[in-house]
């Protein structure tokens, strides 16, 4: 006869893994708060174990450098802004699973259009206009360089994420050329502050604040493109196409007109962004003024599961560790380098990530399982 | 002392998320016979067979095998204890022949001449045909499946579970099937089949489980068992299982097909001179093995296929005039005020987008109606609550993005929206694939509904009992070439069955016996 589940001796496997069933947004919130806080626990013990040093005194010096002081703060907010409008531009395209990895070089063609305009129209035109010309050309220049992978993508259907890379390349040594081509001295490539006394085509302080209009040009921006993607009929295209081109030629969705537009609009912001960058922030071109914003960019828009609103707190997220690691990085009363914090921000991240898996899946253990049997 | 049956499952439970795919289930398969897993779509058969076969492993239960309990955590352990699967879909490597195929994945010595003698024998010994030398893509979906069960049975297999083997087969392919099935349950095997088709169920197994969502229902003798019977223990409640089919009224010429040729991305010829005409009020069934061109019809029909040559030509119902619709994208198609529905065969991946919600997918044709930039939803809202309603579709509701429906549902809520067009011609691809007696029934009795407002409706379908109780007329089609136009009210299932094959070469389709 068969013996009975207590007296078998068969080797059952430790766990395994079922799927979820779509859970509440406030179990997944909690799921994401537990996996921060379990990955600032971590943290905590590698750094006790691999540095010695106090992870107390490590995380204090994370919020003082994201939030130590009122500069810090409004520093952090605009950083926030910045890598949120990237965000943003990718994310049309992204959604139309157009694996735009260009945006650094479709900013860095926008920094280039908007010092090009500081330097050839200042003094020659009205303020306001030249404000529109820099914007037009920004917006332009970003627009043209998304806009040539776009073309081959959707009549050759060429790999648009080696074309986009590509494109980087060749963005960073057009601004490298004209560095070296601009700058005072010639030959040390560097342009310097343009219009440091008249601060003609500098992005205006409002209220005395010169960080806020930034934030609120790109707080627009947020709402816009979530209006875009959620209720206009563009957005709809975009969600279509991304899903099934073969559903988007079925309704008769012309794929390859609705490719070149979102890539036009995703390129197009990114210039803005580079435009943002240039008059708002630096106020000059340098090979590193993009700040490796077009990549990361791509870690804000998947987690914030393609929603702008979303984004807000993905961005926010990623620029406060930043500017911790580098308070952490250089705090006197702490031992530790850059390396270090890098090691930090890599885990929390990683944990945060990690956990949309326990989102979508149960691990289920199997003494839960014979608890659930000798209850039957 | 009865002895111990060769597989055993007891109080096996699977759930996926919510949905309970399998709960309590019980069943017991003996040595030298075959049993039939009888159940609708969802009702959990494959999950079942999943489990026994390694892929899912199970919440909770036990499995049997000649009596002692094991465990299958993967595959490999299900391989350990003798039992092979032959999944629905094929898992073999194309540019590999039979025997590399059947070899592939086995640790020792690679010898391929031993290989192809062993899989000789065990071919001469139940009555397979099979040449060891050809490759995976030169062959018929009968000689895959053939393959397929080679290598489960060279592997030393002697517990087979087959999911819906006959699904893509021809009746004559499946009367050879059928015939190795019962040589290898006289050699001792123990044989499960996975089916939704009664008259199969009845013809070759001893023993018959039903599963009805989920559950374990119970377990029957074939031989006092009748259609109605299993029926009824499948389904539940009763459904009539005859369609009531009005004659056309008034036919005339809706859509004429002439002369139609379309090549495939490979270049091969998949639409040779293809003519027809769909008539208004008539169900014009369309009838061949799959792959035989039918997707590309349709598909060319409706503007998505390119066209090398031919005519496609529409005659308004209204004025009467002839439209040539050859060469149209579907938004011209359309702009031409040509009302022509499609239900294509592939649901999601064409016919609606599976992440958007029920309301969304009722927009899909609609959405770019009005001036303004903006999604007007109300419509589609309204559309999509008068789906859910009138054809019961089992959603949590209009929100619900439509891949987390079961197949029956999904199936509802586009043949739904087509529907709602208002067509003049409606085609459909396999609606009722992988659909319950339930849901199926309700898509014929909408295609009949459409079929007497006069809309000249064409449907592709597989199941030839079903062609024959539903349509008027029934086009036959083999490897592209129209091999025959029969009258549904007077032809035979093996009328049709021959001219599927007909003009498919290497006299495959002559071999009736077996």
């Amino acid at each position: 006869m068969v013996k009975s589940p207590t007296e078998k001796k068969v080797r059952e496997p430790l766990f395994h893994i079922v799927k979820r069933d779509a859970i509440p947004w406030w179990k997944a919130w909690l799921i994401r708060i537990a996996a921060v806080l379990i990955a600032l626990v971590v943290v905590a013990v590698i750094t006790l174990v691999m540095t010695g040093q106090d992870p107390i005194e490590m995380y204090k010096a994370m919020f003082d450098g994201a939030v130590g002081n009122s500069t810090r703060t409004w520093n952090l907010l605009q950083d926030t802004a910045l890598l949120l409008i990237v965000g943003l531009a990718v994310t049309p395209a992204f959604k139309m699973r157009f694996w735009n990895i260009g945006a650094q070089g479709q900013i860095l063609v926008g920094c280039l259009a908007t010092t090009f305009c500081m330097r050839t129209f200042t003094g020659k035109v009205p303020t306001a206009v030249l404000f529109i010309l820099m914007i037009a050309f920004a917006l332009i220049a970003g627009a043209v360089w998304a806009l040539i992978p776009g073309i081959f993508k959707a009549y050759l259907n060429t790999n648009e994420t080696l074309f986009t890379l590509m494109m980087n390349y060749i963005a960073l040594n057009l601004v490298a050329f004209f560095c070296f081509r601009w700058s005072k001295n010639s030959g040390n490539d560097v342009i310097g502050i343009i219009n440091r006394s008249s601060k003609t085509g500098w992005m205006p302080d409002i209220a005395g604040n010169k960080f806020l209009l930034n934030i609120i040009i790109v707080a627009v921006i947020t709402v816009a493109a979530f209006v875009y993607l959620k209720y206009s009929k563009h957005g709809y295209e975009i969600s279509v196409v991304g899903e099934s081109e073969n559903t988007a030629r079925y309704i008769g969705i012309n794929v390859k007109h609705v490719i070149i537009r979102t890539v036009l609009i995703s390129g197009a912001l990114c210039g803005l962004a580079g435009f943002l960058l240039v008059s708002g922030v630096h106020h000059t071109l340098t090979t590193d003024v993009e700040g490796g914003r077009g990549f990361t960019a791509i870690i804000v828009s998947w987690m914030a599961h393609f929603n702008p609103f979303y984004m807000i707190l993905t961005s926010f997220l990623i620029v406060f560790l930043e500017k911790g690691a580098i308070q952490v990085a250089s705090a006197k009363n702490l031992q530790l380098d850059d390396n270090f914090s890098d090691i930090v921000v890599g885990i929390i991240i990683l944990f945060i990530i990690g956990c949309e898996f326990f989102i979508n899946y149960r691990i289920k253990f199997k003494s839960k399982d014979k608890a659930e049997e000798a209850r039957e | 002392m009865e002895k111990a049956p060769a597989i055993e499952l007891k109080n096996i439970t699977k759930t996926f998320g919510r949905i309970v795919a399998n709960h309590n289930v019980n069943l017991k398969v003996n040595r030298g016979e075959i049993m039939a897993i009888l159940g609708e779509n969802g009702s959990g058969k494959t999950t079942l067979m999943n489990m026994i076969s390694g892929i899912y492993f199970p919440d909770s239960g036990h499995i049997f095998i000649d009596g002692k309990e094991v465990v299958i955590a993967s595959p490999k352990d299900s391989y350990k204890y003798g039992i092979g699967m032959i999944h629905q879909h094929f898992k073999l490597v194309d540019v590999l022949s039979a025997a590399e195929n059947i070899v592939l994945g086995l640790h020792g010595k690679y010898n391929i001449k031993e290989a192809s003698r062993e899989v000789a024998r065990i071919a001469s010994l139940y009555g397979f045909e099979i040449d060891p030398a050809k490759k995976i893509y030169e062959m018929s979906v009968s000689e895959k499946q053939t393959v397929e069960i080679i290598k489960v049975l060279y592997r030393g297999a002697d517990i087979l579970i087959l999911d819906e083997p006959t699904a893509v087969l021809t009746p004559q392919e499946t009367a050879k099937l059928f015939a190795v099935l019962r040589r290898m349950k006289e050699d001792g095997k123990a044989i499960v089949i996975i089916t939704h088709k009664l008259h199969e169920v009845l013809s070759i197994s001893d023993r018959v489980a039903v599963l009805r969502k989920g559950e374990y229902i119970c377990t029957l003798e074939t031989k006092d068992a009748t259609e109605a019977s299993l029926t009824e223990a499948m389904v539940g409640k009763k459904v009539a299982l005859d369609i009531d089919r009005a004659d056309p009224v008034d036919p005339e010429d809706r859509l004429i097909v002439k002369d139609l040729d379309c090549i495939n991305r490979e270049g091969a010829k998949v639409l040779d001179d293809v003519s027809f005409t769909a008539r208004s009020g008539e169900i014009l069934g369309i009838a061949g093995i799959a792959g035989s061109g039918q997707r590309e019809l349709l598909e060319a029909i409706a503007g998505l296929q390119h066209v090398e040559s031919g005519e496609i030509t529409y005659k308004d119902p209204k004025t009467g005039k002839a439209e040539n619709l050859r060469d149209k994208t579907p938004m011209q198609i359309r702009q031409l005020g040509v009302r022509l529905s499609f239900v294509p065969e592939d649901r999601l991946g064409m016919g609606l987008v599976g992440s958007m919600d029920i309301i969304d997918n009722m927009m899909l044709r609609s959405y770019r109606k009005g001036k303004s930039a903006f999604l007007q939803r109300k419509e589609p809202r309204d559309l999509a609550n008068e789906i859910i309603k009138s054809l019961e579709v089992v959603t949590p509701s209009a929100t619900t993005p439509v891949r987390r429906l079961s197949g029956g549902n999904v199936q509802k809520v586009l043949v739904g929206r087509e529907i709602a067009a208002t067509p003049t011609v409606l085609m459909a691809a396999y609606p009722v694939r992988g659909l319950d007696i339930n849901s199926s029934y309700m898509i014929y009795n909408l295609l009949n509904q459409q079929k007497e407002r006069g809309v000249a409706v064409i449907f592709v379908g597989e199941d030839l009992d079903v062609l024959i109780d539903l349509c008027d007329r029934i086009l036959v089609i083999g490897s592209g070439h129209v091999t025959g136009v029969v009258d549904a009210r007077t032809t035979t299932k093996e009328e049709i069955g021959l001219l599927m094959t007909k003009s498919v070469a290497h006299g495959e389709g002559g071999e009736l016996n077996g």
